[in-house]
């Protein structure tokens, strides 16, 4: 299905401002009382499993070299190596150039290797630099790219632009999937989270994802309910379904699974799978695994049991 | 599906002794009679505790007890008065715990709410009157406010420690002494509530309560010594009130029943307003006065509303109030459920269809599911009697003026919401609602500093705010 | 109430003090209703006499057709601007000083009459200003959007006392917010001759109904009447029929102001109550969000 097809290019800011509005004090409010939701025992065990395994471990840093790459694979196939009942993690998200490093250290593995590109994080180059950037990254083995929109062509209103971007880098995807990041702390309204979130999903999104982690605002419960109301409304209406991906600031297991409740009381079981949400972090996978080491051991786990990679 | 499991609040936080006395005069007392009434936790109808029923004679001792405490304590500095109030606001914060687990097991309401919305509205009731109390000059009801006397103070089962400090907070905050009787399902809250004044160290006198039915409430309306009145609970009582303080020269607020319409407009902010909706008639089972009852969305968006309506309402989760994740706890009594089934019989038979999610309902206690009537018009019964229960009739409009006329199609007037992101509609709309709260793009929210009360027979008065004052001031 | 400088007496011919020579009869006032903005008979066809003078002796029908004018009316009024109303009841007290004379020959004192049009004006500039002084913003603790504003309860059913500041102490209160009243009016000949002033002063017909006759009989039906939103008993003198209008305004909940205890003083500063007492507080709340 192309996206013209369903809204022509003419109309599409008419279609995205004819989207409804988002309240914030509406949607904080609910954001915050699913945050209440206490989920314990068993239910927790199952949710720090489910949460480690849709775990997009990053690391996207000047300093990154091939050691470190290596080390963090190492880690994403196998989180915890006192427990090999304890499941890998979703993908392992790196620079263009770390791709393939990782994809070395990942063959076999069935873990999933996730490039950031189109010149991430700001997203300011020619096109033909972004399609080339992501041209490389799948060349060298990535099978996800993660991709930034323009959001100067965004908020300047240059929705075709944004839309035409995100279309030219889906077919240089190829197979391979395509996460579309809105960086929704810079887009300043719940409303353009909804807008930007369509916009993407029209474009040909696998997934959208809220935040490249370079900015000062990066995922927020509320934001990713904006989201999952999008990929819902968008699944009803056109009859495909998209992830969603929060990434950065969330770091703890208890943030973790107030996520895993706003999916599951929003647009339910359908997305609480690997397949369809992510969470893009990198310190948050050593939380969740001391907690489920506590739920094992009945005491409280510390850091030096776990590997700072 | 990702189940939550169990998380249930300790019960043992509280002790709720076997039986207990009238508090007056600063002491718990044994009724002259003898006579006592159980009280059960409505979500197993387990028993909780033996209470007295105040009779005629202990009616007497508790009004006389506040008129002796009269003098003293409206002749105590304002400022004075405020500390005793900032103490118990204190001491209520400290005991948020323990009071939110008690509410929830003898009222049938989920601990989330008891803990997230009763009682930290409690504290700051308190918190907010015990600021006006030397400051009553200011208050725009004159220079010199003096307070009316002895109030006899009457609340309903809905929000029993919520609606005792609505009551007493400003009563004791402009000087006047109460008896109070709390409802009689749900009389333990404000018996603790007892506890919390002896240690706040409150006079003996200035805070009585008395527990028993409606025979308690009527003699303490009708009570000669009585200078003041003030009533929460249905049109029906309120209206029997009136007619008993009429001619006697007592000061009148009752805050009654209502119908209240939830506006939808076709632009609306969608989600959030589904949420609203389901605050609107969901919260606290429907038990509230000011419930969004009739939902009235406009015929063009009526389909989409419903279908993301019913998916929500599928995720509420009904059950044992004590359990933290719990949406929508028991209904407050045997009496009410009938009432709620009656009511919902009839609206199915006057050809409403009736919709509940899949919902399995505990066996013990009093449950009902949340139900929504589509196809309803103001002709049914549903959309015009208060059901005070988690049922909702959806009725349609055309236009923003049929949206008004509907709305205050109803001898109610309590409150009112309107959904829609065009400014300009919003306070239109919110200027022709004949009701005393309009939420705009929200639902049920309150606030001490915000007044609460109904036009046309919904009552008449104003809690809450400097507006709520003037009730206690002569 | 004495009223020695009243017209002549019916029985004598009128106009013929100057001279004998030119006899001409004078006009005399017929004392009708005053319901929405006109002057019928009632609809009992019944009279009374006051002062020589047959005065209408308002039914129960005509309370029903007095409340049918003031609820029709009421929107409109409410929804005039605060500017406008205080502009319209501006003009009542210019009409009513202009009628001095008249007033005067009805016994009404001049102090009286001086303080009578300086309530008016009095309660003129009140159209524009209760508001801010009732209402306002309400610093409730969440990111809301929070005002109460005075709203007007709707009809006012008021039982007026005798005098004409009295009268006109229960008519401007209940009208300058917003409210339109039916009022039963102790005396028809002041009462009738101030409905005069109304429909002269841009007072829209139904704002003001006044209905002269036995108050004790159509009191109750007020009282009772579902679509009436309020009911002042300033006027009633008798403790037992105002607990017994108390008690069947009961019925429908409306807003009851009682008889002044040990009686009204409307020489002193009225206050805000008369105001207030027939005002509904509206509160809107709203999120604030970007």
């Amino acid at each position: 299905m192309t996206a013209t097809a369903t809204v022509g290019l003419s109309d599409l800011r008419a279609f995205l401002h004819g989207l409804p509005g988002v309240d914030k004090v509406g949607v904080e409010g609910r954001a915050a009382a699913l945050g209440t939701r206490s989920v314990k025992t068993g239910s927790k065990a199952k949710a720090i499993d489910l949460a480690i395994r849709m775990v997009d471990l990053t690391t996207l840093e000047g300093a990154d070299t091939p050691g470190k790459v290596r080390a963090l694979c190492a880690k994403g196939r196998r989180p915890d190596p006192a427990d090999p009942g304890c499941p890998p993690v979703a993908a392992i998200c790196v620079y263009p150039a770390m791709v393939p490093v990782a994809a070395a250290a990942l063959a076999g593995s069935g873990v999933h290797l996730a490039s950031v590109a189109t010149a991430f994080p700001s997203g300011q180059a020619p096109l033909e630099v972004k399609l080339a950037d992501t041209r490389a990254a799948v060349a060298a083995g990535a099978d996800e790219v993660d991709m930034v929109i323009s959001r100067g062509a965004f908020l300047a209103g240059d929705y075709t632009r944004v839309f035409d971007e995100i279309v030219a880098v889906r077919e240089a995807c190829g197979s391979a999937h395509l996460k579309v990041i809105l960086e929704t702390g810079e887009l300043g309204t719940y409303d353009n989270v909804r807008r930007a979130s369509w916009l993407a999903m029209l474009a040909g999104a696998d997934f959208i994802k809220t935040s490249t982690g370079k900015v000062a605002v990066n995922a927020t419960l509320p934001i990713t309910l904006v989201m999952l109301e999008a990929v819902r409304d968008f699944r009803a209406r056109h009859g495909r379904q998209v992830g969603v991906k929060p990434a950065g600031g969330i770091k703890t297991t208890k943030d973790a699974i107030k996520y895993l409740v706003l999916i599951n009381e929003t647009v339910g079981d359908d997305w609480l799978s690997p397949d369809w949400f992510r969470f893009g972090a990198s310190s948050l996978l050593n939380d969740l695994l001391m907690q489920r080491t506590k739920l094992t051991t009945g005491h409280y786990s510390g850091p030096d049991y776990f590997t700072l990679d | 599906m990702f189940e939550y499991a169990p998380a249930p609040e300790s019960r043992s936080v509280v002790d709720i002794a076997d039986s207990y006395g009238l508090f007056i005069d600063g002491e718990f007392r044994a009724p002259a009679d003898g006579d006592a009434f159980k009280t059960i936790n409505p979500a197993s109808e387990e028993v909780l505790a033996e209470v007295a029923t105040a009779g005629p004679e202990d009616v007497d001792r508790a009004v006389a007890a506040a008129r002796r405490a009269f003098p003293a304590w409206s002749a105590l500095p304002g400022a004075e008065r405020s500390k005793y109030l900032f103490r118990i606001a204190r001491i209520i914060q400290e005991r948020s715990r323990e009071l939110a687990v008690l509410e929830s097991l003898d009222n049938g309401k989920p601990i989330k709410e008891t803990r997230d919305v009763d009682l930290p509205l409690v504290a700051a009731h308190f918190f907010y009157y015990a600021g006006w109390a030397d400051k009553l000059a200011y208050a725009g009801f004159g220079p010199d406010p003096r307070p009316i006397g002895v109030a006899g103070q009457v609340i309903p089962w809905n929000f029993p420690l919520l609606m005792l400090a609505w009551k007493v907070a400003p009563a004791l905050a402009t000087g006047n002494t109460v008896v109070l009787k709390p409802a009689e399902t749900t009389p333990l809250s404000a018996l603790f509530f007892a506890d919390v004044c002896r240690q706040a160290e409150l006079p003996p006198g200035v805070v009585n309560i008395v527990t028993g039915a409606g025979d308690t409430g009527a003699y303490l309306v009708a009570h000669p010594d009585v200078d003041k009145v003030a009533f929460t609970g249905s049109t029906e009582v309120g209206r029997e009130i009136a007619r008993t303080v009429a001619g006697t020269g007592k000061r009148l607020t009752l805050e009654l029943g209502g119908k209240a319409a939830n506006i939808v407009f076709d632009d609306a902010p969608i989600d959030q307003a589904v949420e609203g909706i389901v605050d609107g008639i969901f919260f606290n089972q429907g038990h509230v006065c000011c419930a969004g009852s009739r939902l009235l969305v406009q015929e063009s968006v009526a389909d989409h509303l419903m279908d993301s309506l019913k998916r929500r309402m599928a995720t509420l989760r009904v059950g044992d109030p004590l359990d933290k994740n719990t949406d929508v706890g028991a209904i407050n009594s045997a009496a009410q459920l009938a009432r709620i089934r009656e009511l919902s019989e009839i609206g199915a038979q006057e050809g409403a269809e009736r919709w509940s999610p899949p919902c399995e309902l505990p066996e013990r206690g009093f449950w009902f599911a949340p139900t929504v009537f589509t196809g309803v018009t103001q002709a049914h019964r549903i959309a015009r009697e208060e059901i005070f229960g988690p049922v909702l009739s959806v009725l349609t409009f055309r236009t923003p003026a049929e949206a008004i006329e509907k709305a205050n199609n109803t001898p109610y007037g309590l409150s009112a919401g309107v959904w829609t992101e065009k400014g300009s509609r919003i306070l239109a709309v919110a200027d022709k609602l004949r009701a005393g709260v309009i939420w705009a793009n929200t639902f049920n929210k309150f606030d001490p500093a915000s007044p609460f009360g109904g036009y046309k027979e919904s009552g008449y008065g104003r809690e809450g705010g400097r507006h709520g004052l003037e009730a206690y001031l002569a | 109430m004495p009223k020695s400088s009243k017209v002549a007496a019916p029985a004598q011919p009128a106009g013929t003090a100057e001279s004998g020579a030119s006899v001409r009869l004078s006009v005399r006032k017929t004392y009708k209703l005053y319901i929405g903005g006109k002057f019928p008979r009632s609809e009992s066809g019944r009279t009374f006499v006051v002062d020589g003078d047959n005065v209408a002796l308002a039914s129960r029908k005509d309370a029903r057709d007095a409340v049918v004018a003031a609820r029709a009316a009421q929107p409109g009024w409410a929804g005039a601007t605060a500017y406008n109303r205080g502009q319209v009841l501006y003009r009542v007290a210019e009409m009513v000083e202009a009628r001095r004379a008249e007033f005067a020959a009805l016994g009404v004192a001049a102090g009286e009459l001086d303080a009578v049009i300086d309530r008016w004006v009095w309660y003129a500039g009140w159209a524009d200003k209760i508001a801010q002084v009732t209402g306002g913003a309400n610093p409730v603790a969440g990111p809301f959007f929070n005002i109460s504003a005075p709203e007007p309860t709707g009809v006012v059913a008021v039982v007026a006392p005798p005098t004409l500041l009295g009268l006109v102490s229960v008519i401007a209160p209940a009208v300058v917010t917003g409210n339109t009243a039916v009022v039963l009016a102790a005396d028809p000949q002041i009462a009738i001759t101030l409905a005069e002033a109304f429909a002269t002063s841009d007072v829209p017909g139904g704002v003001v109904n006044v209905l002269t006759g036995r108050y004790a009989e159509t009191a109750p039906w007020l009282a009772a009447h579902a679509d009436v939103n309020a009911l002042d008993l300033t006027g009633v003198e008798s403790a037992e029929l105002a607990a017994e209008l108390e008690r069947a305004a009961a019925g429908t909940l409306k807003r009851v102001l009682r008889p002044p205890a040990g009686g009204a003083d409307f020489t002193a500063d009225p206050g805000l109550r008369p105001m207030t007492a027939l005002l509904e507080t509206k509160t809107v709340w709203h999120p604030k969000g970007f």
